[in-house]
């Protein structure tokens, strides 16, 4: 059992037909559909640890700076992305404050360390768990879009409370932050290629 | 018997015929590598269009209303991107109207341009350029996240005020089961198969 490329075919990323590129050097693009042959993503990792790195450093204003500004008659209240799940479970609603915990918290960090993780094995050529570490990544990749719950609970709450005088909302300068985090991560995701994983591996079947 | 590279891990490998309804997994890596549904022309193209259909109503109508105090306030899916433009986040309404109102517009609108272009094989090659479409913004179109996101949203406001949700919120919840539903039923080998090659060739 070898891969595609060490028999020197490319898989068409889009349509997947398999073909042989007459310049290894050069794929060019495939027969069928027209889409850019490559035997790995461009650069993957490098792009993929950019885009990482970046959603990192936007972490901090995301979780610090508040995302929902509520004005009424008498007082005025910010409240961060923490600090709406602790209103959410002490209003009593501890399913939603559990799932919007999750989505925001959870699984922005889960996706930064999980890929770090995958990078940084996929660079010393640990050539064990290869099935583990694809699974890992797969995940990752399918459960990203998930973060965005915050983002959208914001904005239909900004849409809905305008009842100014009485009481309006306005997104803090957090959103954008945190909206940029759950976006670059999701393309640090794509940008990565999971073959790069296996790339190395001896393993034969499963394992 | 035809050759396939899995997209997971490259290994190169035979597809075995798939029973109807079967799917076959990569040896090495556990990745779908085909499916084969029983009915992969018709069932999509029945899905895509009720979808679309959907889709219109979701923009379309409003999505919910809050009153409180003798005041009223209605808001429709681009509305709640529209509010957070006016109110100083224009970067979050950007990104909020792609993954609620354009990705899933696109995504449906290229599902069923497929789907009725190969009922009749061969379609022409630009019709590819609809799969690769509605292949990049599967991830962005966020209907299911959306959906969790309004109800968030009105748990939220509802110890506010009264909030009456609108036939757009049904038509979202019905897109998040059948979007997923389009994507089950749907083989992509059958569709690359009855479009014409880009090169001009026959396969």
């Amino acid at each position: 059992m070898t891969s595609a490329a060490a028999r020197g075919l490319v898989s068409c990323p889009e349509c997947a037909l398999v073909s042989r590129p007459v310049t290894p050097q050069a794929p060019g693009h495939c027969p069928r559909c027209g889409e850019k042959l490559v035997f790995r993503r461009e650069n993957a990792i490098q792009r993929t640890w950019a885009l990482l790195i970046a959603a990192t450093v936007l972490y901090a204003p995301a979780n610090l700076l508040p995302v929902l500004a509520t004005t009424t008659i008498v007082s005025s209240s910010s409240e961060t992305i923490m600090s709406g799940v602790i209103y959410l479970y002490a209003s009593g609603s501890w399913p939603l404050a559990l799932i919007v915990f999750v989505a925001s918290i959870v699984i922005p960090i889960g996706k930064i360390v999980t890929l770090g993780f995958v990078l940084v094995t996929v660079q010393r050529g640990m050539t064990t768990s290869d099935r583990q570490r694809t699974r890992l990544y797969r995940i990752v990749e399918f459960i990203g879009r998930w973060s965005m719950l915050d983002v959208f609970v914001d904005t239909f709450v900004v849409a809905l409370v305008q009842l100014s005088p009485l009481m309006s909302v306005e997104p803090g300068p957090g959103v954008v932050y945190f909206m940029a985090v759950v976006v670059l991560t999701m393309f640090a995701a794509m940008s990565f290629d999971p073959r790069l994983i296996w790339d190395r591996s001896k393993a034969i079947r499963g394992s | 018997m035809k050759s396939i590279a899995c997209h997971g891990c490259d290994l190169l490998q035979r597809l075995p015929r798939l029973q109807p309804g079967g799917k076959a997994r990569c040896g090495r890596c556990g990745q779908i590598l085909a499916v084969n549904p029983v009915h992969p022309l018709d069932t999509p193209l029945a899905l895509s269009i009720a979808a679309a259909v959907l889709v219109v109503i979701a923009n379309v109508c409003p999505l919910m209303s809050l009153s409180a105090a003798g005041r009223t306030s209605t808001t429709t899916l681009a509305g709640g991107a529209f509010e957070m433009w006016m109110r100083g986040s224009q970067v979050t309404a950007v990104v909020v109207l792609f993954c609620a109102v354009i990705a899933p517009i696109l995504y449906v609108t290229a599902m069923l341009a497929v789907m009725i272009a190969i009922q009749r094989p061969p379609a022409p090659a630009w019709m590819g350029d609809f799969m690769r479409l509605a292949d990049r913004l599967r991830p962005w179109s966020m209907n299911e996240v959306l959906l969790l996101g309004i109800l968030v949203a009105l748990t939220k406001i509802a110890q506010l005020a009264e909030v009456i949700p609108g036939p757009a919120l049904f038509a979202v919840t019905a897109l998040v089961l059948l979007l997923p539903w389009i994507w089950s039923t749907f083989d992509p080998h059958v569709v690359w198969a009855r479009i014409a090659w880009s090169t001009g060739a026959k396969p």
